[in-house]
């Protein structure tokens, strides 16, 4: 008990101290810039966070999909928020060894990686390649029509 | 083998000690006395070779770790600064660099050579283990090295390898949360690899001594795999091991020099020369060489977790080594079947590490699959076939009577494996060939290439009047100091010329008493100063391309040479792709776009571009700058020019690390052939 309560500081303290917890706080984004078709890049605890204003044809593409078929399921209105079904936020690191997509590349209007050659559509889904997740959507809400609050 | 020494020291001081704690009697029955057999070859000599890498990589890291800065914002610059500034720092690095290299290759010939020979087998499977230990660390060591000069590779290589971790079900996200130490790779994951790079190639030395330990229980293994029966089978330690060793290291010496004074970038890579860009993952990220059979293992498995874990396997497989292969006989050498399997195995190996390093798509995926397959059917399926099938041809009875009988036949399976292997280098080489839309940019005559290269110093002043008027106006060149102008091996101008020089820019100091920044004129210690202060200015200035520093770019930029360029290039010492390119981008602009080609608005076309579609728009143009010295003011001779200055920029001591490798060279020559004839002589009587 005591040796494992010993080992406990010596391993605890590994993890991200105070000082990056609290630069990790949450966020806010304008998105008055972002023109549709256009994406920004945002930075949110050392991690791209991708905000792309998607058109009609992307968003189309990504409900017309066979969720079902998809090797990680998810729907594209459970990715994004009702009413915003324009605004696509995801965390740009690819899900297999967490390179970063690039926006606007690959067979599916969304992302492509580089480093393994991972494709995800116009919802940041996977849809071909080694990666065996979807994008991951940060914690986010919208605190006005035009900003979101990242965090 | 090694039981209590009868060695008394003669010195009354030295029985002193002995008496009290026998280390005199402990080394002298290890490395004096210990009956080494006879028959041992040249493969033999890596232990020894091994054991110099770990003594030289601990000697230049403590060192290299008395001048480098394990922070995020600096650790890249820090680096530089021990190329540039310290006294030997460049020959420190690049020993330390070039021997973590060295050290795997050394390591992989070792390992081989105990596969080969059935070095694992009883009773020296915990001598063999211990091996695959010190495998592990120095793998841990390695990687985590690589990471600390901070620049695309180390960085994004970081983010790759800790990410394998989060393939784990459950556990895994938070324990890359653990090993970063925040939410991404950055300052406290450069700060704990720093540590733990400085800790554990003392545990390596460690478990070293461990597996000396229990070589000199069990004894060395031998070409002929029969343990020495009487004392004709073996010789004493020293002189006759030592004097091999000692020759065999002196040769490895010469590889090893070869790459620090002529070579020393050759196996790295030219994006780790880019400062780490958390926002930007390189195009192609490649691990060092001697982890591309595993990465290879690694892609070809399509699922994450599956690949993960079989690269791995790739390596604990090792450790189960001695129960997979239950084979009586030791030695390969008298194992027909197992023999052409050995070599099918090596290629396997070689041609993994070649499919590393390629992009994973096409047909090396599948090549990668065929052999991920045959690499783990070789330990799983192979080997515990072949002990049970294989009639082994009969061992000697002793290792005198193998000494006796010497003679050799390549084995055919060495000729049918290297022509598949060429087959399918051909393929791929075809492919990679029908991948490339990019011009290659043409090899040019420059005067600093080869051993004994020299940079022209007209051309580095014209170089710097080129910069200083044209590329200036965008570029910065940060790591240049105005007094690096009147160093040896520089553009050759006094101190006075770059007193003069420095005292035409502007440079910001301060605060001042008042507590304000104040300009005065530059003095030889500064730096030339950058067009931009920072890279967001220069971004939004350029269009969105912030115009890169170009105090390294020659050494930044590469392109693909191929196989079997890359071979080749070993012996003619070709290092100047990152000219090659900077000079041919410099002329490659066309103004019109071929037919086939779209570029987006804002870019111009250039031929020697990756993708073509550049921001800088054509920086050259004939007559543009005037030259005192009568050469000609064209876009061509401009480029030239402008390119060996920025070689000379990325690396001033150049002209020294040359001069001191032909020094080296014919030492080391002299010293192996003195080292050869002295091996002879002792040896005469036990051959």
């Amino acid at each position: 008990m005591g040796g494992v309560a010993t080992l406990w500081p010596f391993i605890s303290q590994m993890n991200p101290d105070a000082s990056t917890i609290a630069a990790g706080a949450p966020i806010e984004v304008d998105l008055t810039p972002v023109a549709e078709g256009q994406d920004i890049k945002v930075f949110w605890r050392g991690k791209p966070i991708y905000v792309s204003h998607r058109t009609k044809k992307q968003i189309e593409e990504a409900r017309a999909v066979n969720v079902a078929s998809l090797p990680d399921p998810q729907s594209d209105e459970a990715r994004v928020k009702a009413g915003h079904e324009q605004w696509l936020v995801v965390i740009g690191i690819c899900t297999h060894l967490g390179c970063i997509p690039i926006a606007h590349e690959g067979n599916y209007d969304g992302f492509f990686c580089p480093c393994h050659g991972s494709q995800y559509d116009s919802s940041g889904r996977i849809r071909q390649g080694p990666a065996p997740a979807n994008l991951p959507v940060p914690p986010y809400q919208f605190v006005s029509d035009t900003k979101i609050q990242i965090g | 083998m090694s039981g209590p020494s009868d060695y008394q020291p003669s010195n009354p001081a030295l029985k002193w000690i002995e008496r009290r704690l026998p280390i005199f009697g402990l080394m002298h029955s290890s490395f004096v006395a210990y009956p080494t057999p006879r028959n041992l070859n040249y493969w033999w000599t890596f232990g020894a070779i091994l054991s110099f890498m770990l003594g030289i990589q601990i000697l230049t890291g403590v060192i290299l770790a008395m001048h480098y800065t394990p922070y995020a914002d600096l650790a890249f610059k820090s680096v530089e600064l021990i190329v540039r500034d310290v006294n030997y720092g460049w020959l420190l690095r690049n020993m330390h660099a070039v021997g973590a290299s060295m050290f795997f290759f050394a390591v992989y010939v070792h390992m081989f050579r105990g596969l080969y020979y059935g070095s694992y087998k009883e009773p020296r499977e915990v001598l063999w283990i211990l091996g695959v230990i010190i495998y592990l660390l120095m793998m841990a060591t390695g990687f985590m090295g690589y990471v600390l000069p901070w620049g695309q590779m180390s960085f994004w290589g970081a983010t790759v390898i800790t990410n394998l971790f989060s393939a784990f079900p459950y556990v895994g996200e938070s324990i890359v949360t653990l090993l970063w130490g925040g939410y991404s790779v950055g300052n406290p994951t450069l700060n704990r690899f720093f540590s733990l790079h400085y800790l554990l190639p003392f545990l390596i030395a460690g478990v070293v001594v461990l597996h000396v330990w229990a070589l000199h229980v069990a004894g060395q293994n031998n070409p002929d795999g029969v343990e020495p029966k009487t004392e004709k089978d073996t010789v004493p330690f020293t002189p006759h091991a030592t004097i091999k060793d000692l020759f065999g290291v002196s040769c490895f010496l010469l590889l090893y020099s070869w790459f620090i004074f002529y070579m020393p970038n050759y196996l790295g890579d030219a994006d780790n020369y880019i400062p780490a860009n958390p926002g930007v993952t390189p195009p192609h990220i490649v691990p060092e060489w001697y982890y591309l059979p595993f990465y290879a293992i690694l892609r070809s498995i399509p699922n994450k977790l599956a690949g993960v874990i079989a690269m791995f396997s790739a390596i604990i497989v090792l450790a189960f080594l001695p129960w997979l292969d239950s084979a009586k006989t030791r030695s390969t050498k008298y194992r027909p079947l197992a023999k052409q399997f050995f070599w099918i195995f090596v290629v396997v190996c070689i041609l993994l590490g070649y499919l590393g390093a390629q992009p994973p798509e096409g047909i090396y995926v599948i090549a990668g699959r065929v052999l991920t397959v045959c690499y783990f059917a070789y330990f799983l399926i192979v080997l515990p076939l072949l002990s049970r099938i294989e009639t082994p041809r009969p061992v000697p009875n002793s290792i005198s009577e193998s000494v006796l009988a010497n003679g050799r036949k390549v084995a055919a399976s060495v000729v049918v494996a290297l022509v598949a292997a060429g087959a399918l280098f051909a393929g791929t080489l075809q492919d990679a060939r029908a991948a490339e839309g990019t011009d290659k940019p043409p090899a040019q005559k420059w005067s600093f290439s080869g051993p004994f290269g020299k940079f022209d110093r007209g051309a580095l002043q014209r170089g710097l009047k080129v910069y200083k008027e044209v590329c200036a106006n965008c570029h910065g060149l940060s790591y240049i100091a105005f007094r690096n102008l009147a160093e040896a091996g520089g553009p050759g101008y006094s101190v006075a010329q770059a007193s003069a020089f420095a005292s035409e820019y502007k440079v910001k100091d301060g605060p001042n008493d008042q507590g304000e920044m104040f300009e005065r004129p530059g003095r030889p210690a500064d730096y030339f100063p950058s067009p931009f202060p920072n890279e967001q200015a220069a971004r939004a200035a350029n269009g969105g391309a912030a115009p890169p520093d170009l105090s390294l770019i020659t050494k930044a930029r590469s392109y693909e040479r191929g196989f079997p360029w890359f071979i080749f290039d070993f012996f003619t010492q070709y290092q100047e792709q990152g000219p090659d390119y900077v000079a041919a981008m410099l002329q490659g602009f066309e103004d019109k776009v071929p037919e086939g080609v779209t570029i987006p608005e804002g870019s111009y076309f250039n031929k020697y571009f990756p993708g073509h579609a550049i921001k800088m728009p054509k920086p050259l143009s004939d007559g543009q700058v005037t030259y005192d010295d009568g050469s000609p003011t064209t876009v061509a001779q401009y480029a030239k020019d402008v390119t060996t200055f920025l070689m000379w920029a990325a690396e001033p001591h150049m002209e020294a690390r040359k001069q001191l490798g032909f020094q080296v060279f014919v030492f080391l020559i002299i010293f192996a052939g003195l080292m050869y004839f002295t091996k002879k002589k002792v040896w005469a009587d036990a051959h």
